[in-house]
C-alpha cells in the first residue's frame, strides 16, 4: 500500500512539473511578451519611449536568457511564489484564491447537479420496462455531450432571465444567480456520467449475481440499486475524476456567458494580456486541482476494492 | 488599444446574435411602463446600472486606456480643462483661465479655489505638480499619460493656485491633454501610492463620483460626491450630480447585455453591435452614437516596401476600396465612410471626400501606368512577380475580419490580391516595430490632430516607414504653434499629404454605439465619445 501511494504522489509531482514546463515553453514561443502588450497593444504603440519599455521589461526578468528565466520561475514556483501578474500588478495566488470560491460553488453546483441527474436519468433508463422510453432516456447523454456548453447557456438565459425573470442573468450574487450557470456546466458533464453509468448498469445487471439476488426473491428496485448500482459505480467514479478537469476548463465559457467572476474569467484575460505569469499560476493551480482529485480517487480505490493495489504492488514486484 | 469597443469577436458572436434576436423580437412589446414619462424636468436620485464589455483590471483614471472602463473611472476625477465636443475648444474646469507660450514650450494654469479631494484636502498647484511629476513613473499601463507628458522638462508651483509646466520641445497637444481623463488630477495622498496600488485600491479624486466599490471583473460601484461644486463649465447643471449612485457591471458577452438592456436588468449598455441592433430597436431603447475622433480605421501601409515605394500602387488602393460598402454592410448604422485621415469629429479635421471616392476604373490605370499588368488569374504582375499585399489585424473587434474580407474582394477585383493574417493582440506592437509587415489594420481614438505626428512623423517612431518629405515640417510646424488658425491649416496641409500621397488608406470611422434606456436622459458624449454622467438624470 505504501509503494503505491509513493508512486501516485510521484506522478503527480511529474505531472504539475510537465504542466508548468509545457506552459512556459509555449508562452515563450509566442512574440512579444506582456509588457509590450501593455505598452500599447494598438498601432499608437508609437508614442510609448522604447527605453521605457525596456526598462519593464528588465523589471520583470522579461530582458534575461530563456534558460535563466525558467529556472528563477521554476525554483519560486516551487516554493507557491508565482510573481506579480503584469496587467494588474497583484500577485498571482491572491488573484487566483479570490477567484477560487467563486469557481469551487460553480463547479461544486454543477458537479452534484451531474451526479444527481445524470445518475438518476441512467438508474431511470436501465429500470424502466418500457422499451421507448429506455430509448428515448438512453439517446439524451449523447445530445447533452454534443451540444455546445454556449448555446445551451444563451438558451436558459433567454428563457429564464430575460422572458420569465426568473433568474438574473449575470454577477455572482447569491444562490439565485448560481442556478442556471450551475445547470449549464451540468449538462455535458451530467451527460457523460450517465452514458457511463448507463453502461456499465447494463453489464451489471446481466451479472450472475444478479440472477441469483433475483433468485432468492429480491424485488427489481432492490436488485437494481443495491447490487447492480453499487458494482456498477467504480467505472463512474473514474469518470467523475476526469470531470472534474472538465469543470474547471467549462467554466471559462460558462463564467463568460453568465459574467460570473472565477477562475474561468482569469484564465480568458489572462490568456488574452498574454501575461504570462498569470497564465503559469492557472495552468500550474488547474493542474493541481485535478491532479489532486485524481489522487484522492487512486487512493480510494483500494478501499473499494482490494484488487486494485494487489494487482498494482504485484506489476512493481515485477519489475 | 485605445479606441476599439469591446466588442470582442468571440466564436459564438453570430449565434448569441441570433439567439437573442429571434426571442427579443417577440419580448420587445410586452413591457407595460410609459416609455415618455419623465422627459419634463431633471430630477435628482436614483442609479444608474450600466453594463460594460469589460474590466481592464485597474481603477486608476490616469492608467487606464480600455473605454469599457475609462467611462466609470473618469467620473472620480476632475481635469484642468475640459473640451467641448461641438468645437473642440478647450474651456475651463479646476483651471479658471491658463496661458500658453508662443512656442508652445511653457503652460500656466490658474485654478480655480475652494476644490477639495473627497479625502477632504485642498487642490492647490502643489498638488498638480505632485501629479504630473508621477506620470512618468507610472509605468506599462500609464503610457497614455506619459505620452501627453512627454519630454516635460519641469511642472513649478508659481503660487498657491498658479501653476506652470515647460516642456523642451514645443508641444502643442498638450493644452488638449489636460482636457482627459489620463490627466485627471488625483490628492496628493493618492498619487504618493505606487501604480499598482492605485490601481487596485482606487484613487481619491475631486469629481463628481466616488469611488465606493470594486470587485474585480464583476462591478463598480459610484457614489454621488456630496458638496461637489466645480464642475466643467461645458455641463448644464451647477453644484451635485443629478445621480445618487452609478453601478458599471461587467458583462462580457454582446447578447447578455443586450437582453439585459432589453429586459430592464440594466439602464445602458456599451460596445452594440451590428448584431444587436435589431433586438434593440423600438420599445424602451434609443442607440447613442458618436464618431471617436483621431485616426480612423485603415490601412497602415508600410511605405517601404518595393511595391509600396510607388505611390501610384498605395493610390490604386485607395481608390479601389468601396468605404461606403464596407460601412453599410460591416460596421453599426451610422458609420460614417472615412472623409480623410482623421475622424470628423476631430478638431481640424478637413475633409477629403472627393479624394477618397471609390473609382476601380482609376486604381486600375494607376496600376497600368506602375507597370502592372493582368496575369491569367487576373492578379496583376510586374516583372514575373505578384502584386500581393498581406493584411495583418487583430481580433480586439468583431467588426475587423468582416470589413478586411470585403477589402479582399474589392482590392481582387482590380487584380491585387490580399491574404489576411491574424496577429494576437500582443504580437500587433512588435510586428510593427520589426517592420516585417505589407499593411496592418487599426485605428487610434484622440481628440486632438497631433495623433497625425505620432503617426507619421518619421522623428518619432515612424511604423509606416515614411520617407522624410515636407509632411515632418507641417507636422513638427503644427506642434510649435499656438495660433488656432494657423495650426489649423498646417493639419489641413498634413491631412492633405498623407490622402494624396496614400501614406495611410483611410476606410471608416469607428462609432462609438451605447444602448440606453428612455428612462434615462442626458447621458452625454465628451469630445472623446467617452462619457459624462454628472448631468444624467433617470426620469
Amino acid at each position: 500500500m505504501r509503494r503505491y501511494v509513493i508512486k501516485r504522489l510521484a506522478q503527480a509531482v511529474g505531472v504539475l512539473w510537465a504542466a508548468y514546463t509545457v506552459s512556459f515553453l509555449v508562452l515563450d514561443y509566442l512574440p512579444g511578451d506582456p509588457v509590450t502588450a501593455m505598452a500599447g497593444a494598438g498601432m499608437d504603440s508609437g508614442q510609448v519611449d522604447p527605453k521605457q519599455i525596456a526598462a519593464l521589461r528588465h523589471e520583470y526578468g522579461f530582458d534575461k536568457p530563456v534558460v535563466v528565466q525558467y529556472a528563477e520561475y521554476l525554483g519560486r514556483a516551487a516554493r507557491g511564489d508565482f510573481g506579480d501578474a503584469v496587467s494588474t500588478g497583484r500577485p498571482v495566488t491572491s488573484t487566483l484564491a479570490d477567484a477560487l470560491p467563486q469557481t469551487l460553488q460553480l463547479t461544486g453546483a454543477a458537479l452534484l447537479l451531474a451526479v444527481v441527474l445524470g445518475g438518476g436519468l441512467a438508474v431511470l433508463a436501465t429500470y424502466t420496462a418500457q422499451r421507448w422510453l429506455r430509448q428515448l432516456l438512453l439517446s439524451l447523454p449523447p445530445l447533452g455531450v454534443s451540444v455546445p456548453t454556449f448555446w445551451v447557456g444563451l438558451l436558459l438565459v433567454e428563457t429564464f432571465s430575460f422572458r420569465l425573470h426568473w433568474f438574473p442573468a449575470f454577477g455572482n450574487d447569491g444562490p439565485k444567480g448560481l442556478v442556471l450557470p450551475a445547470l449549464t456546466l451540468a449538462v455535458p458533464t451530467g451527460a457523460q456520467v450517465a452514458q457511463v453509468l448507463a453502461k456499465s448498469l447494463l453489464t451489471a445487471l446481466d451479472q450472475a449475481y444478479v440472477e441469483t439476488a433475483r433468485a432468492k426473491g429480491a424485488d427489481r428496485w432492490r436488485v437494481h440499486l443495491r447490487h447492480a448500482l453499487r458494482n456498477a459505480s467504480l467505472p463512474a467514479l473514474t469518470v467523475v475524476g476526469l470531470l472534474v478537469g472538465q469543470l474547471i476548463a467549462g467554466s471559462v465559457v460558462v463564467e463568460t456567458v453568465f459574467s460570473r467572476d472565477g477562475l474561468g474569467r482569469v484564465t480568458a484575460a489572462a490568456v488574452t494580456a498574454q501575461d504570462i505569469p498569470l497564465v503559469q499560476g492557472v495552468v500550474v493551480f488547474g493542474a493541481l486541482i485535478f491532479v489532486t482529485t485524481n489522487l484522492v480517487i487512486d487512493l480510494v480505490y483500494p478501499l473499494l476494492d482490494p484488487r486494485v493495489v494487489v494487482a498494482s504492488d504485484r506489476r512493481a514486484a515485477l519489475a | 488599444m485605445t479606441a476599439l469597443p469591446d466588442v470582442r469577436s468571440t466564436p459564438w458572436a453570430a449565434l448569441t446574435a441570433l439567439v437573442t434576436t429571434s426571442v427579443l423580437l417577440t419580448a420587445c412589446g410586452s413591457s407595460g411602463t410609459d416609455p415618455g414619462s419623465g422627459t419634463g424636468q431633471p430630477r435628482s436620485g436614483g442609479t444608474l446600472t450600466f453594463a460594460v464589455g469589460s474590466d481592464a483590471g485597474c481603477v486608476d483614471p490616469q492608467q487606464v486606456a480600455s473605454n469599457e472602463t475609462i467611462y466609470s473611472v473618469r467620473q472620480i476625477v476632475d481635469s484642468l480643462t475640459d473640451q467641448d465636443p461641438k468645437t473642440g475648444k478647450i474651456v475651463p474646469w479646476l483651471a479658471k483661465s491658463w496661458d500658453v507660450s508662443s512656442d508652445a514650450t511653457t503652460f500656466t494654469f490658474r485654478l480655480r479655489s475652494g476644490v477639495t479631494f473627497s479625502d477632504g484636502s485642498k487642490l492647490t498647484a502643489q498638488v498638480v505638480k505632485d501629479n504630473f511629476d508621477a506620470v512618468p513613473r507610472l509605468g506599462a499601463l500609464g503610457t497614455l499619460a506619459e505620452g501627453y507628458l512627454s519630454g516635460v522638462k519641469s511642472t513649478t508651483v508659481v503660487d498657491p493656485l498658479t501653476v506652470k509646466v515647460t516642456f523642451k520641445q514645443p508641444n502643442a497637444q498638450f493644452l488638449q491633454a489636460t482636457s482627459t481623463h489620463s490627466l485627471g488630477i488625483e490628492s496628493s495622498a493618492s498619487v504618493k501610492k505606487t501604480p499598482q496600488q492605485k490601481c487596485s485600491d482606487g484613487v481619491t479624486g475631486s469629481g463628481p463620483f466616488v469611488l465606493k466599490q470594486y470587485v474585480q471583473n464583476q462591478s463598480l460601484t459610484l457614489a454621488k460626491r456630496t458638496g461637489y461644486a466645480w464642475g466643467s463649465s461645458l455641463w448644464t447643471k451647477q453644484g451635485e450630480a443629478y445621480l445618487d449612485k452609478l453601478v458599471f457591471k461587467v458583462v462580457p458577452e454582446a447578447g447578455v447585455r443586450a437582453g439585459s438592456l432589453q429586459s430592464g436588468q440594466v439602464d445602458a449598455i456599451s460596445s452594440v453591435g451590428r448584431a444587436n441592433e435589431a433586438a434593440l430597436k423600438g420599445g424602451q431603447v434609443t442607440l447613442q452614437r458618436r464618431a471617436n475622433p483621431g485616426i480612423v480605421f485603415g490601412l497602415g501601409l508600410n511605405n517601404s516596401r518595393p511595391a509600396l515605394k510607388d505611390a501610384r500602387v498605395r493610390q490604386a488602393i485607395l481608390y479601389a476600396i468601396d468605404r461606403k460598402q464596407v460601412a453599410d454592410t460591416v460596421f453599426p448604422t451610422g458609420t460614417q465612410p472615412a472623409t480623410s485621415v482623421l475622424a470628423h469629429t476631430t478638431p481640424d479635421y478637413t475633409s477629403l471626400a472627393p479624394d477618397l471616392t471609390s473609382d476601380a476604373a482609376r486604381a486600375k490605370s494607376l496600376l497600368e501606368a506602375a507597370g502592372w499588368k493582368p496575369g491569367s488569374d487576373g492578379i496583376r504582375t510586374k516583372d514575373g512577380k505578384k502584386l500581393g499585399l498581406t493584411i495583418d489585424w487583430v481580433p480586439n473587434a468583431a467588426t475587423n475580419q468582416p470589413a478586411l474580407e470585403l477589402i479582399q474582394q474589392q482590392l481582387k477585383a482590380v487584380g491585387i490580391q490580399v491574404s489576411l493574417r491574424q496577429l494576437q493582440i500582443t504580437q500587433l506592437a512588435p510586428t510593427l516595430q520589426s517592420g516585417d509587415y505589407d499593411a496592418a489594420w487599426g485605428n487610434i481614438t484622440r481628440a486632438d490632430p497631433d495623433i497625425l505626428r505620432s503617426s507619421f512623423s518619421t522623428k518619432l517612431a515612424n511604423l509606416y516607414r515614411l520617407p522624410t518629405s515636407s509632411l515632418d515640417t507641417a507636422l513638427a510646424a503644427q506642434a510649435a504653434t499656438t495660433d488656432t488658425a494657423k495650426r489649423k491649416q498646417l493639419i489641413a496641409q498634413a491631412q492633405r499629404l498623407i490622402v494624396h500621397n496614400a501614406y495611410y488608406v483611410p476606410v471608416v470611422e469607428l462609432q462609438t454605439q451605447l444602448g440606453v434606456s428612455k428612462r434615462v436622459h442626458a447621458l452625454n458624449f465628451d469630445a472623446s465619445s467617452r462619457l459624462q454622467l454628472h448631468d444624467t438624470w433617470i426620469g
